[in-house]
């Protein structure tokens, strides 16, 4: 495997921290003060994790809607998320933003997005503001098997190509762009990253509910792109339990069935870490316990905060608009 | 003062803008090429080179993107399209990103970007060449939008653009390249939303931006032999606009024609007659008139053209209508093309 113990622990850590606080948010969400679509990540959140645990914090990232696992995994503030998702001052955008878009410039988190395939535009451009300025930063940019669909993937893979930029392509595949399956979408006989290698840039496909993979794979990627050699494309395989938007199942709706979410489920990225961990003595289970108990906490506190926070001020409302 | 061309005064105040900012690129396609963009990115090219006058391929929303992502960095680039109606490939990184940013991302600055669009007008380019489209980029809170008259204003507007925290969109019109007129040799920036008074006048107000400020002071010169005195206001920009010249202009007049180079339909016409009934009511002596082009696109035959676009004959008419002044306007003026060999 490679990775130190510490590091390792980390992972399943900053994944666990995601899971906590994404499934306490879905609990909550029925209760309609959350008012702001919302797009679960769990499932997927070995992709945020191993990919942020291969950055440094001033390297930058943007996202699309599903963006929480990224935004948290890039160090984003988990009160700053819980307030915008509650609408509150205190939210990561004063309650401007909502759920689709979290950042945190301070931590690297430049911006997340609704509009498919949007900021893998912008993260190309401030991989390209590094490298006119010299700089070892680097730029990833998260979205899913639909956004490469989109024009403005393929305008920026080549313009990334032609001026050999640093910056690190995620794509989590998940098969599903809202409810259409990708063979309805693209062509099935050659996956998304043999296609993309046609623009002349590094790719390769991973496992995205193995962690430890998929952190093995950014840290090269990354080590790549740092070192002026251009731009890198990773492809990682995962799925989205919950639905589209919204904190619910989705299987009985017709579009998937049970068993593949549940094949998919029993590949759960964290239970595979945490049976890795207690069998090769890098933890306990009870450190686990200890940690699931110290995160929930962390949550609840958070979720508490943002919910005696004040409202945005009507008054306020054109503020911030030039 | 010393004079320069329209053109003369954009590279001015490109060249005199990256001197004091190293912020600041400009990138399109063919900026660095012979042209350089009717000449306006020549002088920064050679002044600065690849590094900060860049080429591109063919990729209008994503290099827009790219821009914004530059920008949210620090830096300021300024992209050029040598027609505006590609930036409509550009619509959702403008409107949905940049414009947004600020708000969306309760940002403590936005994303300076400087979009500038050129506004193709005669010689037969039709209907994908020669829109102007300053209304529907002016619909968007978190844009500014401009589109400057004079040689001054096109440098100073753009000193602006290149100093302010705000997405700025620039529409040139081409047809006021060869205009030449005094310009200050220091870049001062002319702030958004200060409009000027072209010429004064006590009868009628004519609004009219870009080209049609210069084609309503023609038609003011054609007034004034008929005893018309118009008044002529160039607001400079669209997004914000200077509603107070216009409204006391009105006041002064009690006539308002406004004049521009794009429909009416939900146009910049629209907004200003609509800003006049709503709160300039009280001093109309008489019903707002709009001067635009027809409601369909833009021809390419001669004669259709020149019955497309707005002239200082259709502005003088439209004076002179809601003045209840009877007037011949058979005079025939020079088209403001008319020294124009093409091909673009």
């Amino acid at each position: 495997m490679g990775l130190s113990n510490e590091l390792t622990r980390e992972l399943l850590r900053g994944m666990t921290r995601i899971r906590c606080a994404e499934e306490t948010l879905a609990d909550l969400y029925a209760e309609q003060e959350m008012r702001t679509p919302t797009h679960f990540s769990i499932g997927q959140e070995a992709v945020a994790v191993g990919v942020g645990a291969a950055l440094a914090r001033d390297d930058v990232i943007y996202s699309g809607h599903r963006c929480h696992a990224h935004y948290l995994a890039k160090g984003g503030d988990l009160l700053a998320m819980v307030g915008e998702l509650y609408g509150r001052e205190i939210g990561a955008a004063r309650g401007r933003g909502g759920s689709v878009h979290l950042n945190q410039p301070g931590v690297g988190v430049i911006a997340s997005s609704a509009i498919l395939g949007q900021t893998i535009a912008t993260a190309v451009g401030s991989a390209f503001a590094f490298d006119m300025d010299g700089l070892s930063r680097i730029a990833v940019s998260f979205f899913g098997d639909g956004a490469v669909e989109e024009g403005v993937f393929h305008e920026s893979v080549n313009f990334a190509v032609v001026r050999r930029l640093p910056v690190l392509f995620v794509c989590e595949n998940n098969l599903y762009s809202t409810h259409t399956p990708l063979e309805v979408r693209q062509p099935t006989d050659r996956p998304i990253y043999q296609r993309v290698g046609a623009y002349g840039l590094p790719t390769e496909e991973v496992d995205g509910n193995d962690v430890i993979a998929v952190h093995q794979l950014a840290a090269k990627a990354v080590a790549h792109c740092r070192s002026g050699k251009g731009p890198y494309f990773m492809e990682c395989l995962t799925y989205r339990w919950r639905e589209h938007v919204g904190p619910l199942f989705d299987y009985d709706h017709g579009y998937r069935s049970k068993e593949e979410v549940e094949q998919w489920m029993a590949r759960d990225p964290i239970k595979r870490l945490s049976e890795f961990c207690v069998l090769h003595s890098i933890c306990t289970r009870d450190e686990l316990q200890v940690w699931k108990d110290e995160l929930q906490q962390e949550v609840n506190d958070a979720v508490a905060v943002a919910r005696r926070s004040p409202f945005p001020s009507v008054e306020h409302i054109l503020e911030g608009t030039h | 003062m010393r004079r320069l061309k329209y053109w003369q005064a954009i590279s001015e105040a490109l060249v005199q803008s990256m001197e004091a900012d190293p912020d600041i690129f400009i990138a399109g396609i063919g900026v660095d090429d012979f042209k350089g963009v009717f000449g306006t990115t020549r002088a920064a090219f050679e002044r600065f080179g690849r590094e900060r006058v860049i080429d591109i391929p063919n990729c209008e929303n994503a290099f827009t993107g790219i821009a914004i992502g530059a920008a949210a960095m620090g830096k300021r680039p300024v992209v050029v399209h040598p027609r505006n109606d590609f930036m409509f490939l550009a619509l959702d990184q403008i409107i949905n990103l940049a414009a947004k940013w600020k708000y969306m991302y309760a940002a403590k600055k936005g994303v300076p970007v400087v979009f500038r669009g050129i506004v193709g007008r005669g010689w037969g380019q039709g209907a994908t060449h020669s829109q102007s489209l300053q209304a529907l980029f002016a619909h968007f809170p978190g844009l500014y939008v401009a589109a400057p008259a004079s040689p001054a204003d096109a440098k100073g507007l753009l000193c602006a653009a290149l100093r302010g925290d705000t997405p700025v969109i620039m529409l040139e019109n081409r047809a006021l390249y060869e205009l030449e007129d005094d310009v200050p040799e220091a870049a001062i920036p002319i702030p958004f939303g200060k409009g000027r008074i072209v010429r004064e006048g006590t009868d009628v107000t004519i609004v009219g931006a870009s080209l049609m400020a210069y084609e309503a002071v023609r038609a003011a010169d054609l007034l004034a032999e008929h005893g018309v005195s118009a008044e002529v206001i160039d607001p400079r920009s669209m997004r914000p606009l200077d509603e107070e010249i216009i409204l006391k202009s009105l006041r002064r007049t009690g006539h308002l024609v406004v004049a521009d180079t794009s429909w009416a339909m939900c146009g910049f016409a629209s907004e200003v007659a609509a800003l006049a009934a709503e709160k300039g009511h009280a001093w109309l002596r008489a019903p707002v008139r709009r001067v635009t082009p027809p409601d369909c696109p833009a021809p390419v035959s001669k004669p259709l053209e020149d019955a497309f676009h707005p002239t200082p004959l259709t502005i003088m008419q439209a004076c002179l209508d809601i003045l209840e002044l009877e007037a011949s306007v058979s005079k025939v003026m020079a088209d403001v093309q008319a020294q124009f060999p093409g091909p673009y």
